[in-house]
């Protein structure tokens, strides 16, 4: 019957399937991959970060997330915030101003592309006339200045971009009054700062990168001091009431200037180089921020000792007798101050410094002594050590929840207490339906934890295999720690570190019992660790087993990596997971499938050799099982045999890509003509068709054998409660599925919990089924009688999970890379089956269970597969008819790591990297969604001022004059701040209280 | 498959039939009904009953009506040998044993003789003396043209039968592009090519596709729009029953349409329907899928079987079970046996487990650990 009934023809299933299933990627976790600009707002209190893939991304307060691409995909060169506006202006590297603007829309806020505009000059003139260096956002929020590679100064309306030419300031003008001498020796070159005056909205200074600044008056349209610098500038800062600014160079000197109405052409009143007297390397950016207490900080980016330091990453902050050089291990992008930004304040009074350095996000206390670094609540450097591999696990009980975060909290005691200080926007998406966890596995045998639940992805503990083992870092070796007179006067801050100190600590399985506790970990060179979690530091001893997976195989020899050595006697653990067995395999390959089982105290774990069991309660191996082929030399030796041809097909791939050079220079040879667009596409096409003859890739077409490489690879381990011998008694059983298709079933006999400490857990293999077409097997799965996958080990001991039906007879699913098929239990008889790879030529990567609800109705939800594919498709696959019922693109098939990287939670959404260091969350429920959903209200930005500084009044009036630009969602709130217009004390308030009233 | 026919062997002749049958130098006359020939079991039995030799296997082989020597070993050999005798049936008998393989074939058609010992003998680039077929009983189709009768001439629909690991594929392909006939005019689209054939391969012996044939269809399904690794991984996916439908690049071999050589699927008598084409080809699948590979289980008693069918068996699954075991057999006597064993000696080995109870409840004696 079934076979009649023709997906897509009852319209009953397709409406539920409307109410089940949903795609959409939903946001962004990490950090960006390759940042390239930074802009902050202090009005808005939020910062954006520009990408080289032309991705700008705004943060705030945590969970206040917004994102844009600029369809060029190009660089992002600079972002300015427009002052007191919900807007943003950025430069890209195809010389292309893009405004951007935050509106609101159906309650929440959008991050939109309103405008977009390139500078160009009078017909004939060089790019370089309208290359723009520098930007200048005024603060009437009506023009731009930008600043060119000319030295010339175009004047640019916003939001219309429109040129005003009758403002252009050129640098003839400029030049007009400086010294004869001094014009000759240098001409104005290119724009390198331009800065408005603190006080004087009339006034810019301006910046030509060989040294020359000067002040402009905008009104009279002239110069109305001149500094002749005598080194080539890097940038500028005004000192905050406008009475002195500061110039730094290329030398690694700084310079202060005064400005005064009497002295037209000033002497600078001090030059400095602060990590002199050898020759330093630039400073490229440079603040000047006044205290109460009249001592200064003096913080700048760069100016190393050229010889000694040159290779350092630093921002170095002076404050009095203090100085600290922050050490950064990767290339700083940009930093800015958080400082006191009413304009009524009579200080900067710093509070904190943010850094975006290429690979994280740094933050640093400036209030606090001995400048701590803060917590970033997002843009974690996932990758701070690569990512291996990760697991989620959805919904953690509150009580291990909060041990996480406890003995996460009792790591981060070196961390500032200072609020997060980037706090804009109000997050208004309800709160993350239930805790997750997300865990990472890197490649210096680290296991970071990550509250997974909402928008912001946040370290909550990291956990360290690398205590049991010896290895050849020196423990003592501390970067932080420096010495009495160290000059300069550095300090390591941030956390990544891609160097590992030995590969072989990678993790490369974890398995997290969220009831027990336990936690599985293994790694590269086939160590796996059972853990415990503890709340206490403790010192104790590991226990040790091995595991040798080749039994009775002779004539072989590993010439893989050696087994990790261990520490002898009691190891020191910090609160948290601490390790209490390790099962080392043996040969030491990689760990490439593991399972535990809380309730039987049992662990599962496989490699390329075979697996084995080990009872963890009593500490004794149970069985291994060996899986070779006695003809698969490359699993016999292990990966050092592979290098070769890894070699070889690198060289290939190499001489690809070459070829593919070499024929698309052709191709835009040949497609010069802009009239002929059509044949030249037509030559496009016939280019590609004939490259694609030139660079003849083959398959083969070959049936895969028992001989084939890896076969006895060990892919998935599986746990079940369920009828393997016989349809009367149930049983714990244990199944393996490997590369070559074979499935392995074991009968597991685990004494009852009062006998558990004195029987041995025994097993018996039951069942060893062999899948003709041989494909890996990547997921094996029970279903009860009701069709409903067995629950998790302690699942139904903790009420979470109703217990599986026993009565009716279980059915086997077995997922291979290119079937799924029902078989039922006991007897093993093939029952449905679903062919991927034979129909569609695509393969299965990964497969969960999940379980989707309907957004319609509370009480419905139901089981099915989630699948992704080798091509990157997602689809949905129901249980346990094998039907297709949806499928969505959604990773590039080129994506390779993304697909590897890719796990699905329980509840139909999952992630993938997009990046080494991001993943990106998305979700195929329409019930189970996290996504950023936040706004930037003006007006909220506005009250929230007027309570931090109680100087509304002009607040209100200045940011009322920029109400004008909002959208029409906004009609109520301007016609409240039409009434704030009338500077009235009282209106203000009641402003403030609908707001909060409304909240 | 070969499916047999059964309705059409005994439809020729009424009444009885002589058959004389040689074992060695005696000779044995005696009589069967044409229209009821019965089974080769039962023939097989009959004839070592008259001959008085029950213990003793032997080869049995008959003359057709061009005098070529040809093996009985199945029904379908069996009926047409009964069919076609006219009006005596010579029937010859052999000894396993001292059984002279040679002599099967003589006579027929070079090109038949070829197919065959390329299937038998993966390994013959290797010089031999003379040709050596094996065992009668193995022979089975390697390859066959389907739904000539469907297809446009220009196409070939080929069936490639993998039964054992024993013999490659033996085929690459490759992109490539093509020129098609579009509302627009022509056009060059891209297309999958063979690119090449392994030497001694199923896909080179079955002289079928050649290099350059343009490949249109993987198992009925398109391989337009998708890529070379879809299209492998597809034809790898079906590789035990892989169909493949090519445009082939010498046009001048095609199989003249109303000369209905070889008409494997002769359900369809309406020809020149291409559009029904999938339609057919998915009929045609639907009885053949499910018989395409069956997964072996061994239970924990260390016997090994075909993993039944949960739904009633079909009858080609049991089809499908008689081969596999003929295969398994195959390892016993092939007498090129020595060529083979480097390739047998690992391929076969999950056979060998599958075939050696003992050997393997030995096996999982041992990883059975009491502690």
């Amino acid at each position: 019957m079934r076979r009649f009934l023709r997906p897509g023809h009852d319209p009953v299933r397709e409406r539920l399937k409307r109410d089940l299933f949903q795609f959409n990627k939903t946001v962004e976790h990490g950090f960006p991959h390759q940042p390239s600009a930074l802009g902050y707002s202090p009005f808005l209190r939020l910062m954006a970060i520009g990408t080289r893939s032309g991705a700008i991304k705004l943060y705030g307060a945590p969970g206040v997330e917004f994102m844009g691409l600029h369809e060029e995909n190009n660089t992002v060169m600079q972002i300015h915030f427009i002052p007191d506006q919900c807007q943003l202006v950025t430069l890209l590297d195809d010389n292309s101003l893009h405004l951007w603007s935050l509106k609101q829309h159906s309650g929440a806020s959008e991050l939109r592309e309103e405008h977009r505009f390139t500078l160009k000059g009078p017909p004939g003139s060089p790019p370089s006339a309208t290359q723009i260096t520098a930007v200048l956002p005024h603060s009437s929020r009506e023009v731009l200045y930008l600043g060119t590679e000319s030295g010339n100064i175009f004047v640019v309306e916003l939001p219309s971009f429109r040129v005003l030419e009758d403002r252009t300031i050129t640098s003839e003008a400029v030049l007009q009054r400086v010294p004869e001498d001094y014009c000759n020796r240098r001409s104005c070159e290119l724009v390198e700062a331009l800065r408005e005056h603190p006080k004087n909205p009339d006034q810019i200074l301006i910046g030509y990168s060989r040294g020359l600044i000067v002040l402009w008056d905008l009104q009279n349209n002239k110069v109305t001091h001149q500094f002749l610098g005598s080194q080539q500038l890097e940038n500028l800062y005004w000192q905050r009431d406008g009475s002195k600014f500061i110039s730094c160079h290329y030398d690694g000197s700084y310079t202060q200037w005064p400005v005064s109405s009497d002295n037209r052409q000033p002497e600078p009143l001090e030059n400095l180089v602060p990590y002199g007297p050898f020759p330093c390397k630039a400073i490229s950016k440079i603040y000047w921020q006044t205290t109460k207490n009249g001592l200064p900080y003096i913080i700048f980016q760069g100016g190393m000792p050229r010889a000694s330091y040159g290779d350092r990453h630093s921002i170095s902050v002076v404050h009095g007798s203090q100085q600290t050089a922050f050490d950064f291990t990767s290339r700083v992008i940009d930093f800015f101050i958080i400082f006191s930004s009413e304009p009524t304040a009579e200080f900067d009074d710093p509070s904190a410094m943010v850094v975006l350095a290429e690979e994280e996000l740094v933050v640093i206390d400036l209030k606090t002594a001995g400048w701590p670094a803060v917590h970033p609540p997002y843009l974690a450097s996932l990758h701070c050590s690569a990512i291996t591999c990760s697991h989620h696990v959805s919904n953690i009980p509150l009580k291990l929840w909060e041990r996480i975060i406890s003995a996460g909290s009792k790591q981060n005691i070196h961390y500032s207490n200072m609020p997060w200080p980037i706090d804009g926007g109000t997050n208004i998406a309800p709160d993350p339906p239930q805790r997750d966890l997300l865990l990472t596995g890197h490649e210096d045998g680290t296991v970071r934890f990550w509250d997974a639940s909402g928008v912001c992805l946040h370290l909550l503990y990291k956990l360290s295999t690398v205590r049991v083992f010896l290895t050849d870092a020196d423990p003592n070796d501390n970067m932080n720690t420096v010495g009495e007179d160290e000059w300069p006067p550095l300090r390591k801050v941030g956390t990544f570190d891609p160097y590992s100190d030995d590969p072989r600590l990678g993790i490369q399985k974890i398995y997290l019992c969220k009831y027990s506790g336990y936690l599985a970990v293994a790694g590269t060179a086939g160590q796996v660790l059972v853990m415990e979690l503890n709340d206490e530091d403790a010192e104790h001893v590991v226990d040790h087993a091995e595991a040798d997976l080749l039994q009775d195989q002779e004539g072989y020899r590993w010439k893989g990596h050696e087994k990790l050595k261990t520490r002898d006697g009691p190891v020191r653990f910090e609160a948290g997971f601490q390790p209490f067995v390790l099962v080392q395999c043996q040969p030491p390959a990689v760990v490439t499938s593991l399972a535990l089982h809380s309730e039987w105290k049992l662990v599962a774990f496989g490699t390329s050799h075979g697996f084995g069991l080990f009872d963890h309660q009593q500490k004794r191996l149970v069985f291994v099982k060996c899986t070779l082929h006695p003809s698969d030399q490359l699993a016999l030796e292990g990966p050092l045999s592979r290098v070769k041809s890894l070699k070889k097909s690198l060289r290939q791939s190499f001489r690809r890509i070459r070829r593919s050079r070499v024929s698309s220079r052709k191709r835009r040879g040949g497609s010069g003509n802009a009239l002929e667009v059509q044949e030249a596409n037509a030559k496009f096409d016939q280019d590609a068709l004939q490259e694609m003859e030139l660079a003849p890739v083959q398959r083969k077409i070959e049936a895969r054998s028992a001989e084939d490489s890896f076969t006895g690879f060990v892919r998935t381990l599986y746990f079940a409660d369920t009828f393997l011998r016989d349809s009367s008694r149930h049983c714990p059983s244990l199944w393996a599925g490997t590369n070559g298709g074979t499935v392995y079933a074991f009968c597991l006999r685990v004494p009852p919990a009062e006998r558990r400490m004195d029987e041995p857990v025994r097993a018996e293999q039951a069942k060893e089924i062999q899948l003709m077409h041989r494909a890996p097997v990547v997921g094996i799965l029970v279903l009860d009688g009701r069709s409903t996958p067995l629950p998790e080990p302690l699942e139904v001991a903790h009420d979470l999970s109703k217990s599986p039906d026993m009565q009716g007879s279980h059915q086997l699913l077995v997922v291979s890379e290119e079937q799924f098929k029902v078989f039922t239990l006991p007897k093993v008889s093939s029952k449905l089956k679903l062919k991927l790879t034979a129909l569609e030529g695509c393969r299965v990567r990964k497969v969960t269970v999940a379980n989707f609800g309907s957004c319609k109705t509370d009480d419905y939800s139901e089981n099915d597969l989630a699948v992704l594919t080798n091509l990157g498709d997602i689809q949905i696959i129901s249980l346990p008819f094998l039907k297709l019922q949806i499928r969505y693109p959604c990773i590039r098939k080129e994506d390779v790591s993304g697909i590897a990287s890719c796990v699905f939670t329980k509840y139909g959404q999952g992630f993938y990297l997009i990046s080494p260091s991001e993943f990106e969350r998305f979700s195929l429920s329409t019930k189970w969604l996290v996504e950023p959903r936040c706004v930037v209200d003006m007006l909220e930005v506005t009250s929230n001022n007027h309570v931090h500084t109680k100087s509304g009044m002009e607040n209100a009036a200045r940011k009322s004059r920029s109400s004008g630009d909002h959208g029409e969602d906004e009609r109520k709130s301007g016609r409240l701040m039409e009434h704030a217009l009338l500077n009235d004390e009282k209106v203000l308030k009641e402003i403030q209280s609908t707001l909060e009233g409304g909240r | 498959m070969n499916r047999p026919q059964r309705g059409a062997a005994g439809s020729r002749g009424l009444g009885t039939m002589e058959v004389k049958s040689k074992f060695g130098a005696e000779f044995r006359r005696f009589s069967l009904e044409r229209s009821k020939p019965g089974k080769f079991e039962e023939f097989y039995g009959l004839l070592q009953h008259v001959h008085k030799i029950p213990n003793v296997d032997v080869l049995v082989g008959y003359t057709d009506i061009h005098g070529d020597l040809l093996p009985i070993n199945n029904d379908d050999n069996y009926h047409k040998a009964v069919s076609t005798a006219n009006p005596l049936l010579r029937i010859f008998i052999q000894r396993k044993e001292d059984a002279d393989y040679s002599a099967f074939g003589t006579d027929t058609m070079t090109r038949k003789k070829n197919v065959l010992s390329n299937v038998l003998r993966p390994d013959n680039h290797k010089k031999k003396p003379h040709i050596v077929i094996s065992m009668p009983q193995d022979f089975r189709p390697v390859s066959s043209i389907i739904d000539v009768d469907i297809l446009p001439e220009t196409h070939r629909r080929v069936r490639l039968y993998k039964y054992g690991t024993d013999k490659p594929l033996g085929f690459y392909i490759r992109d490539g592009s093509s020129v098609r006939v579009t509302p627009h005019g022509l056009e060059k689209v891209p297309g999958i090519f063979i690119s090449r054939l392994v030497p001694g391969g199923l896909a080179q012996s079955t002289g079928l596709l050649a290099v350059n044939d343009e490949v249109l269809e993987v198992n009925g399904i398109e391989v337009s729009g998708k890529s070379l690794d879809q299209v492998t991984d597809m034809m790898i996916a079906n590789s035990r029953n892989l169909i493949i439908t090519v445009r082939p690049a010498n046009q001048r071999n095609n199989v003249v349409r109303n000369s209905r050589t070889s008409g494997s699927s002769g359900q369809s008598t309406e020809s020149s329907l291409p559009s029904s084409t999938p339609n057919i080809l998915a009929n045609f699948l639907q009885g053949e899928e499910e018989s395409d590979e069956e997964d072996i289980i061994i239970e924990d008693s260390g016997e090994p079987q075909q993993i039944p069918k949960a739904a009633p068996a079909s009858e080609s699954l049991e089809s499908l079970t008689q081969i596999e075991l003929h295969e398994s057999t195959q390892n016993g006597f092939l007498p090129s046996a020595e060529m083979n064993l480097n390739h047998s000696a690992g391929s076969i080995s999950m056979e060998h487990e599958v075939q050696d109870p003992d050997h393997k409840s030995l096996e999982e004696d041992g990883t059975i650990i009491t502690l």
